[in-house]
């Protein structure tokens, strides 16, 4: 039995608040440090889904104020659609109301108890009544309410209403006084916010602390998350209490036509045969059915076969937008890899579809002693409860990480390393462990589709750590090459008293490479100037063709052909010598760097480009094969110093 | 005139590193591999030498390059000392690099591994390099008379019982016959010994009298010039070497290095090891026969005995017992522990059991 039907049985038996001090675990108000958190997140995902339905960049201000020991005002304050008037009572001060437990669709509020919750929990823990105050853009005045709920009918009980001049043009401003805590660190509002924002690239959001501090997280990008589609529910995923509810509920004057038109993927002929294996009556009057005939039903669902149900009612945030979210909220601590995000394709699980995007940041100041983070999202709602019972940390714990180059013991677990995983799952409706809805059930297809995920990211950090092992072993070899070789010259010649050899062949032996580097060079205010360095290092003179991307429309000039977002060079270079190309770049501030890409010649001999167009499984073996034939050359003189060690000789 | 042909043999090394830059080549160079997989027993001299198995430095990589830099710098230096008639130490060696540059050493394992390198290319030893480690106090006392020749040149006679204090006379590094000569002798067999404990326990207790031994503290890993004496001492003089160590795995490889060559300078085993020394104790046997006090073994003592598993120098019937039997107890003992029964108990009884068991003592 689902939360909201639990819930409304209890209604007519005892009182809301009686219920509410019983239960308040499940609705996560068990602790006061949680109390905050959950009461910040209800009133957020409100905000953020208010916004995404009427199309609108979210804007959202939390301020938490101290109002005395343990006691504390949250103020969420939007820039959404507003609420109309009558129904500000009813949002605010009755229990369950709007919820959204029938619609099937991806969205944040399927998770919380709702905002009606933390009005009644301030209620009950401060005496306190909430403030509201919402315009819609269509009136000319805010309507300013002030409430409390009616505990034992469960209906809101207004204290004041009056029209108010705002100066938004529309927009929700929530106040409500609660007993609770306020912490940094783990499991914190800023945590919740920050995860937040990750996740919500599209909005900006700000928090004020008790003690004035101001964290503003910016908007990313201008690209809202596509809308998300009401679906019918899919026969495989329906429970028997909403079966039963949909049936009475149903207009409907036939049992099959009952099941063609409130259920997606059932044709006629389907229905036929479903009612013919549940033994009923397909003209039977759906409003009649027993719940022994809709446990056969049930029963026959499983028995046809059907198709899955449609999945583009889901909204991935896409691979984009993760990478832009990290980079935005991540940028300072500076991680030397983002690995390109994974979104994987719709899945359906009992019923019900589902999609998993995963995305890994590694390197720079995350601590390297350390397990690694892993942020879990549910349709884009942080998961700080729990880790533990979370699919997505088993499936984290699964994947054997020490092929990519991250430490775990015995291969299973969660890795060590300085390295950030996030995972999102989305779906019309998430499998949670319990009805805290902290932690993502373990269901296999959906772990699947997460290990699959993580997979492809580790491959990326193992192509990654390769390549930057290439580079200092390359950057090595350059030292060697120009300080070291010639003094070997230079000696030998003088002890067998001949003059000094020219180097250039031996050179090229060495370094065997095309070397590619560039220089951003800041030129004026958004303005840079990206030198780029080709240096042969091959005994061969070499045509290829270079490319470098470069944001759209901010290019001002280059010495190559310029394509829309790149430009190409032909690089006709001779052995021991260098080219030096640039392009010119207005409009942008904070450049990062350029990727390159070659294309006419071995890209295994290419250091930083990539070959043109990508794969980057063909790639990895190639590297591999590079790297441990490299490995293999070195290997003979390691294997000695180790038999050194083991021999503990101590000559003089 | 040794040093004459090293130093001709390190100048081929220069010239054919410059022929490869010249021809156009990574320059090289190639040596055997100085692994336990590279050892094998050598008929001749009964000892355990290097086999074919070669690797290569090259200028290809950075170690390779730093150590064909060196080699060139050393090699000038070791011609400026033949010519002024001056040796060094390795220490000096490794602070006169302090002028080198680039071919500067980080470290002194460093110039002492680059010492050996060259030894192994070129079959000389460091001494012909007037190359000279320091001195490591390794001491003799017992009934033999040596002459050695001073500071001065002056040749100078010592017994080595009567003439030295309570620490014994001090092995010099060079024991050649050109600086060291054995007089006399009236001994019947040496020892050397492990520990300084056990050392001065024998030459309190009067052992080197009452059994007529020659009594060596070889200072755990003994120094080269340990090892050599101790084969002087046993081919010129015929006296048969026992090694008496303590119980564990690290004291079974002061003996390997003794009696069958070590691996880290197995390209002079025949100069070095003496094939008929005989181990004495601590064995795994002893621990359980005499009931001695014991540590447990750890993970890296686990790990020495299951290598020597695979050591060819311990591919022995008496070898995989004691070591087997020693993984078996999981424990180890000291030489010292024999003082639980006493102070005179090790040469009074456990020695000569022991000895007498080997055909030592009579």
């Amino acid at each position: 039995m689902g939360i909201a039907q639990r819930m409304a049985k209890k209604q007519r038996e005892i009182s809301i608040a009686e219920f509410f001090e019983k239960n308040k675990q499940i609705l996560g108000f068990d602790s006061l440090t949680k109390a905050m958190v959950v009461s910040v997140k209800e009133a957020v995902d409100n905000s953020l889904d208010a916004c995404e339905e009427a199309r609108i960049l979210p804007d959202i201000l939390v301020k938490i104020e101290s109002v005395g020991k343990d006691e504390y005002r949250i103020i969420v304050e939007d820039n959404g659609p507003g609420i109309v008037r009558k129904n500000i009572p009813l949002v605010f001060g009755k229990l369950l109301y709007g919820s959204r437990f029938h619609a099937i669709r991806q969205s944040r509020g399927q998770q919380g108890i709702g905002i009606s919750a933390v009005v009644l929990y301030g209620q009950l823990t401060t005496g306190k009544p909430a403030r509201v105050i919402s315009k819609i853009r269509e009136e000319d005045v805010a309507y300013e309410v002030i409430l409390t709920i009616d505990t034992k009918k469960n209906e809101p009980r207004v204290i004041k209403e009056a029209p108010l001049i705002w100066d938004r043009e529309e927009g929700t401003h929530v106040e409500v006084t609660i007993r609770a805590r306020y912490t940094r660190g783990k499991q914190s509002v800023l945590e919740y916010l920050q995860q937040t924002a990750i996740v919500n690239p599209h909005a900006q959001i700000t928090l004020i602390e008790p003690d004035g501090r101001k964290v503003v997280f910016k908007r990313a990008t201008d690209t809202l998350p596509q809308p998300t589609r009401e679906i019918k529910p899919h026969p495989y995923g329906i429970e028997l209490g909403q079966l039963l509810n949909m049936a009475r509920s149903t207009r409907t004057y036939r049992l099959t036509s009952f099941l063609t038109s409130e259920f997606s993927r059932v044709s006629p002929k389907i229905a036929e045969e479903i009612c013919e294996k549940a033994y009923l009556y397909g003209d039977m009057r759906p409003q009649e059915l027993t719940i022994e005939e809709a446990k056969r039903l049930m029963d026959a669902f499983n028995k046809v076969r059907l198709m899955s149900p449609p999945t583009d009612c889901l909204s991935p945030i896409g691979e984009n937008l993760i990478k832009k979210g990290l980079k935005n909220v991540l940028g300072s601590l500076k991680p030397g890899f983002y690995a390109r995000p994974i979104t994987r394709e719709p899945k359906v699980y009992g019923g019900n579809p589902f999609i998993v995007e995963a995305g890994l940041v590694y390197g720079g100041e995350l601590p390297k002693d350390q397990p690694v983070k892993i942020l879990r999202f549910a349709n884009r709602v942080p998961l700080l409860y729990q880790q533990g019972a979370c699919v997505i940390t088993k499936a984290v714990s699964s994947v054997d990480w020490r092929r990519y180059g991250l430490e775990q013991r015995g291969g299973e677990g969660i890795p060590v390393g300085p390295a950030i995983i996030l995972v999102h799952v989305a779906s019309t409706r998430v499998p949670f462990t319990s009805e805290a809805k902290e932690a993502i059930a373990d269901v296999p297809e959906i772990r699947e589709e997460i290990e699959l995920a993580l997979k492809s990211l580790g491959r990326q950090l193992k192509m990654f750590m390769i390549k930057k092992e290439r580079k200092s072993k390359l950057s090595e070899k350059f030292f060697l090459v120009t300080k070291i070789l010639p003094e070997i010259a230079k000696k030998s010649a003088e002890i067998v008293e001949k003059p000094v050899p020219p180097l250039e062949p031996v050179i090229s032996k060495i370094m065997n490479v095309v070397w590619i580097d560039e220089n951003v060079e800041k030129t004026g205010k958004n303005e840079v100037r990206v030198n780029v360095k080709v240096a042969n290092f091959m005994p061969k003179t070499l045509e290829f063709k270079l490319y470098g991307d470069y944001p759209v429309g901010t290019l001002i000039e280059t010495d190559g052909v310029a394509g829309e977002d790149y430009v190409v060079w032909d690089v006709r270079i001779e052995p021991l010598q260098y080219q030096h190309f640039y392009f010119r770049l207005g409009d942008v501030s904070g450049y990062g760097e350029t990727n390159y890409y070659v294309e006419g010649i071995n890209p295994s001999v290419v250091v930083g480009a990539e070959p043109l167009p990508g794969d980057w499984n063909i790639r990895l073996d190639v590297m591999e094969e590079i790297l441990e034939k490299e490995a293999k050359e070195v290997g003979e003189e390691e294997q000695e110093i180790i038999e050194d060690e083991l021999e503990g000789v101590e000559d003089e | 005139m040794n040093s004459d042909e090293a130093l001709e043999k390190l100048y081929r090394l220069a010239e054919e590193i410059y022929e490869d830059l010249k021809r156009g080549e990574i320059p090289k160079m190639k040596l055997a591999a100085r692994t336990r997989n590279n050892i094998i027993f050598n008929n001749e001299y009964g000892v355990w030498k290097y086999g074919d198995a070669k690797i290569t430095r090259s200028a290809k990589k950075l170690d390779g390059a730093y150590m064909l830099l060196r080699t060139l710098y050393v090699m000038e230096f070791i011609k400026e000392m033949i010519r002024d008639r001056k040796s060094s130490t390795l220490r000096e060696m490794y602070y006169i690099s302090e002028g080198w540059g680039l071919a500067k050493f980080h470290s002194q394992d460093e110039s002492n591994k680059l010492a050996e390198d060259l030894e192994v290319i070129t079959g000389h030893l460091r001494e012909d390099f007037r190359l000279r480690p320091e001195e490591d106090g390794a001491s003799v006392i017992g009934n033999i008379t040596i002459e050695e020749i001073n500071r001065k040149g002056q040749p100078r006679r010592i017994n080595c019982r009567d003439d030295v204090g309570d620490s014994g006379y001090l092995i010099p590094y060079n024991v050649e016959k050109d600086k060291l000569r054995f007089v006399d002798v009236d001994a019947d067999f040496v020892m050397g010994i492990e520990t300084g404990g056990m050392f001065d326990r024998l030459v309190e207790n009067g052992f080197d009298e009452k059994a007529r031994a020659i009594l060596v503290h070889i200072k755990g890993q003994p120094a080269r010039s340990t090892r050599r004496l101790l084969k002087r001492l046993n081919e010129e003089l015929g006296l048969p070497v026992v090694i008496f160590t303590d119980g564990d795995p690290w004291s079974f490889r002061i003996f390997a290095s003794i009696a069958y060559g070590a691996i880290k300078t197995a390209h002079i085993s025949e100069y070095l090891a003496t094939p008929t020394a005989e181990f004495v104790g601590i064995t795994a046997s002893d621990i359980v026969n005499y009931e001695l006090p014991t540590d447990k073994l750890n993970d890296r003592d686990i790990a020495a005995l299951q290598a020597e598993l695979k050591d060819p120098r311990f591919n022995t019937p008496f070898w995989h017992e004691e070591i087997n039997l020693m993984l078996k107890i999981g424990k180890k003992a000291e030489q010292q522990s024999l003082a639980k029964y006493g102070l005179d108990y090790v040469t009074d009884t456990y020695l000569p059991e022991k000895l007498t068991e080997m055909g030592i003592l009579q």
